[in-house]
């Protein structure tokens, strides 16, 4: 018996700074934490919410009524943050805690300086440790630290202040950047596996479905027209046609290909649906609806299992197909 | 069987490239507060708000509906997101009718929006994937290899897709909402502008737009009583596909095809070009107008282009579409088709002003959204429906 290898996986990264606007309400908490201000907004019930909320919790209405609250307040709730992971804003054991600044009603989410969960409960007494250069950020509080904390007590190792929106001197906070990062791990089917695996020795291999007998490449295990496996393998050629294409002359964040650069679907002889790929070795204008192309493959030392082993698609030079022969794969 | 619903208000933000004055909040509150003003409601006659918005990757908010819940003055009411990729401001118009269609709720507030300026749209539509070719090139892109089969299919000629963005903008111009206003762009400009995904042209592309749309969708009872007339909601439709499978006609698909023929049927239309005085189809890219005209079954296949390439599609023509300028002029992705449905709705509650065709009392509103693969379609009268 033998034991098929495991599916090809490979990590995905991508991250984006998106740029919030804060709008009148957020822009001003915004703007008074650049002050070392913290200031809340005044609700229908009287209540006052720190931080402040643009529309009412109970009638939706806009609120405007602001009103600075004290620095210093009370511990609601909180959980014990035993390894900080990167960004948050204390690099070492901390509380996170629901705060209850002195002036306010509702609680503020921030990090709390204890050296151990016994150091910590509800109903302690906490206040603000400010950041050395506040730019109007959530972060310009670095965290918050027992009330009798002694003011010479040596700061907790933090991580680097987040980016902030270029802003002119004596302007408000309009804009906050949050930095996002996603980390994947790309697993591919089984199928999907043996094929790039072949792909790896050269090799391009499809499955046919057993109702239809279409022949799809990649192979995806089932037909997604009948909904049946596909076990049957086939091995097909690295020449066929270019069903249709585009000239790709805009560049953008993270294109990996120069511009212009014309992107095909790619028909092989023998399979029934087409993939995207690129086609070089003639000038974009020449490139046509139904020109027979080869795979011009990288040199064998860099190849991988994947499709980039073929670097792109290249003009045969045989005779054009014609459109009737292709027409039903647009 | 379904109860009857009716538009009872729309109401849209100004667009523009970036709205860095509001919040997210702020932004869909313009929006809402319009269309609650039209529909002369307060918050205590809303029963249950339905928000629709574009791919989380496009703006980064993952779960809208946690933090704009207070905003959307959604405080212990139901409160439903609904996701459909480009579409989703179709199919989010649609779920906000069916709730009430069902006789859950008398009233529905529905909204969609997006924020591209807080991200780039391009990126997140182009991430490589690992083992693949990193050929993703955005949205135009995806589109343009088959608006080249379309043009190749059709035999259309080349100045079609012109003359669709200089018609658009020109309706634009007259929406004192939309994004772009270029009310003196020219077929020849168009054909002259950068080719950016050959072949499609800059001047034949949608903007990046911050936007929303929002509506109030009311039972038979709150369309009855309400003073100037309202939108009857006379039928709607949804289908999908798969992205690829052998065999499918990525021109005119297959889903958008069942989805219209459902629409025309359940509306008691049997010739859309005479039935329907406005048509506010999602067109992106210029070409998609003469592809959908087809694929709505308004024109035989192969001539959808004869109609635009007429002038009919003009604000004065046979079946005017995208009067306001449609997404050619204002593309923010989460609220672009609930604009076309809102629009259809405008035409034949008689509100859209200078973009107004005379006399409208049935209008389409159409959206489609990921690679050609979902459709959302409604039919809007000036009249109760049968």
């Amino acid at each position: 018996m033998t034991t098929e290898a495991p599916p090809l996986s490979e990590p995905l990264e991508i991250h984006f700074d998106y740029t919030r606007s804060l709008g009148p309400v957020l822009g001003r908490f915004m703007t008074g934490l650049a002050q070392r201000r913290i200031e809340g907004v005044t609700g229908s019930d009287g209540r006052v919410h720190v931080p402040p909320v643009e529309y009412d919790p109970v009638t939706a209405a806009p609120l405007s009524e602001f009103v600075e609250v004290d620095q210093e307040g009370t511990v609601l709730t909180w959980s014990w943050c035993a390894e900080p992971v990167a960004g948050q804003p204390i690099q070492r054991p901390f509380a996170w805690a629901l705060i209850r600044l002195d002036g306010a009603d509702t609680a503020l989410l921030h990090a709390v300086d204890v050296e151990a969960p016994d150091a910590i409960h509800t109903g302690m007494r906490v206040r603000v440790r400010w950041t050395d250069e506040p730019v109007g950020h959530i972060r310009d509080i670095a965290y918050f630290v027992p009330a009798d904390a002694p003011d010479d007590q040596p700061p907790p190792p933090t991580s680097p202040a987040p980016p902030a929106a270029e802003r002119a001197d004596g302007t408000s906070v309009d804009t906050m950047i949050t930095p996002i990062k996603l980390g994947y791990d790309h697993t591919v089917s089984p199928e999907e596996s043996r094929y790039l695996r072949a792909l790896g020795e050269g090799k391009l291999i499809g499955q046919r479905c057993p109702k239809c007998e279409k022949v799809y490449l990649p192979p995806r295990g089932a037909c997604p027209t009948d909904g049946v496996p596909t076990t049957t393998e086939v091995e097909l050629p690295d020449t066929g046609i270019v069903t249709t294409f585009c000239i790709v002359n805009v560049p953008f964040l993270g294109q990996q290909i120069t511009p212009p650069y014309v992107v095909a679907y790619i028909l092989l002889d023998g399979a029934d649906i087409a993939f995207l790929h690129l086609v070089r070795g003639c000038e974009a204008d020449e490139v046509r609806m139904g020109m027979r192309v080869r795979a011009q493959w990288r040199p064998r030392e860099e190849w991988e299992t994947s499709m980039r082993n073929i670097a792109h698609f290249e003009p045969s030079g045989e005779a054009d197909a014609p459109y009737e022969s292709y027409a039903h794969h647009l | 069987m379904k109860q009857r619903a009716a538009v009872l208000g729309t109401g849209q933000t100004h667009h523009a490239a970036k709205r860095t004055d509001v919040s997210m909040a702020g932004l869909l509150r313009e929006a809402i507060d319009r269309a609650m003003t039209d529909a002369r409601v307060g918050w205590d006659d809303i029963d249950a708000v339905v928000i629709g918005k574009a791919p989380d990757l496009f703006e980064g908010v993952m779960m809208p509906e946690l933090y704009l819940a207070d905003a959307l003055g959604a405080t212990g009411k139901p409160l439903l997101r609904v996701h459909t990729a480009g579409s989703v401001g179709g199919s989010t118009s649609i779920v906000a009718a069916s709730l009430v269609q069902s006789g859950e709720h008398r009233r529905v507030l529905t909204v969609a929006y997006e924020k591209q300026s807080e991200s780039n749209a391009m990126w997140a539509l182009s991430i490589p994937i690992p083992f693949n070719m990193p050929v993703g090139a955005g949205a135009g892109g995806y589109f343009a290899p088959h608006v080249r089969s379309y043009i190749r299919r059709s035999g259309a000629p080349e100045a079609v897709g012109a003359m669709v963005a200089a018609k658009d903008r020109r309706n634009g111009s007259l929406n004192p909402y939309a994004h772009l206003q270029q009310a003196d762009l020219t077929v020849e400009q168009v054909q002259a502008s950068q080719m950016l995904w050959d072949p499609i042209r800059y001047d034949e592309t949608c903007p990046s737009s911050d936007g929303a749309c929002a509506m109030v969708i009311g039972d038979e009872a709150s369309g009855d009583a309400a003073a100037d007339g309202v939108a009857w909601i006379h039928a709607t439709s949804m289908r999908t596909e798969p992205t690829t499978f052998a065999g499918r006609d990525q021109v005119n698909p297959q889903a958008g095809r069942d989805a219209a023929t459902q629409l025309w049927h359940d509306a008691g239309i049997t010739d859309p070009l005479s039935e329907v005085d406005a048509a506010e189809i999602y067109v992106p890219f210029s070409w998609f107008e003469p592809m959908w005209l087809e694929n709505l079954g308004f024109m035989p296949e192969g001539e959808g282009w004869k109609l635009t390439e007429s002038g009919e599609t003009a604000l004065d023509g046979q079946l005017p579409v995208n009067p306001s300028g449609g997404v050619l002029c204002t593309n923010p992705i989460g609220a672009s088709g609930m604009l076309r449905m809102s629009e259809a709705a405008k035409q034949v509650m008689g509100k859209a002003g200078d973009y107004q065709v005379d006399g409208a009392r049935k209008a389409v509103g159409h959206a489609y959204g990921g690679g050609s693969q979902y459709f959302a379609l409604w039919l809007v009268g000036a009249e109760k429906p049968e």
